[in-house]
């Protein structure tokens, strides 16, 4: 029951995270919402990481798993790509890098300047 | 036979089966490029255009596996959390690299776009390329793009962030645990995210957090960027 109990109150809190945008019409998605109000719940040590170490671990591991149904369904937008699919390629690819390796840089750059 | 494939149950064991051979042969290979998640997408997607299987058929199972991504992105609460001490310390160059990374990723759609020369239409979906699918959607609706494009165009980003982060990450030193977290999770979400959980758990921790603040800022500042350089 353990594993089912802690998976019950994250489907929960997932739920409650929608409510809020919908009453409050924010514009993140309830799950991010979830995450800041489960994030508070730790902090305000009304919840116990310790109480969610199962469910934790399971959720994280098959993350990538998770998002195997989201690639496939790209097929379905197979006619629309096709006409851009080399434009919409190439500047997904490019400006991946990009942000990727500008983010870093400043991150790593900033971290290094003010923690001397 | 074909009642067998309209249960949840195939598109489920496809999935599952798909994913185990993607990790074996990335373990066997450790090349990065064969990351377990790409090789499954693409071994189903051919699976299904060879026996004439329609996507509609696939989702029976594949939508009970996405219900997963909602609370996967709540529980990542749970290893930020775990990193507090670390995001005391550097919350300042946090928000800072976000909001230039963010920057960036607009500017950038734009420019190329434009260098391209890609419909206007096309350019405004691929502007929220970098963030989590519900809201990317929600800002292509606001700026005036298609957004089943701006979908096709955030899962390739993921995707494409989860196969190339360590290895780009390598090649230009990014070697900072917080950075490589944020820069994956800034540039890719939740998909890249999930590379950046395989990492370690302080890059995994970061990934996560960006995913909700990226969001975020690009929401306030995208609107803004585009009417200064459209």
């Amino acid at each position: 029951m353990k594993l089912l109990r802690q998976f019950g109150f994250i489907l929960g809190l997932t739920l409650f995270g929608e409510l809020i945008k919908k009453v409050f019409k924010l514009p993140l998605p309830g799950s991010v919402i979830g995450m800041i109000v489960l994030f508070l719940l730790l902090y305000l040590k009304v919840v116990k990481v310790e109480n969610l170490k199962e469910i934790s671990s399971f959720l994280l591991d098959h993350l990538s798993f998770f998002f195997v149904p989201a690639g496939v369904g790209l097929m379905a937008y197979m006619g629309i790509l096709r006409d851009n699919w080399f434009e919409i390629g190439i500047i997904s690819l490019i400006t991946t890098v990009i942000v990727l390796l500008i983010t870093g840089y400043s991150i790593q750059l900033l971290r290094k300047r003010w923690n001397k | 036979m074909i009642e067998l494939l309209q249960t949840p149950l195939f598109g489920i064991v496809i999935s599952i089966l798909a994913y185990e051979i993607g990790l074996f042969i990335y373990k066997k290979t450790k090349f990065p490029l064969f990351n377990p998640l790409l090789i499954a997408i693409i071994l189903i997607i051919g699976f299904l255009l060879i026996f004439r299987i329609d996507l509609q058929t696939y989702n029976f199972g594949g939508e009970f596996i996405s219900l997963f991504l909602s609370p996967a992105t709540v529980i990542l609460a749970v290893p930020l959390y775990n990193k507090l001490e670390i995001l005391k310390k550097s919350y300042k160059e946090i928000l800072i690299g976000i909001t230039i990374g963010s920057t960036v990723s607009v500017i950038s759609v734009l420019t190329l776009s434009k260098l391209f020369k890609v419909e206007k239409s096309i350019l405004l979906s691929l502007v929220p390329k970098s963030i989590t699918t519900p809201v990317g959607v929600e800002l292509s609706k606001q700026l005036g793009g298609i957004p089943s494009i701006t979908v096709a165009a955030i899962v390739i980003t993921g995707i494409l962030g989860a196969v190339l982060a360590p290895v780009l990450c390598k090649i230009f030193k990014i070697e900072d645990k917080l950075a490589i977290g944020i820069a994956i999770g800034t540039s890719s979400h939740a998909a890249g995210t999930t590379k950046a959980m395989e990492m370690g758990e302080t890059e995994g921790a970061m990934s996560g957090l960006a995913i909700g603040v990226s969001a975020l800022v690009t929401v306030l500042i995208a609107p803004i960027i585009v009417r200064i350089l459209l």
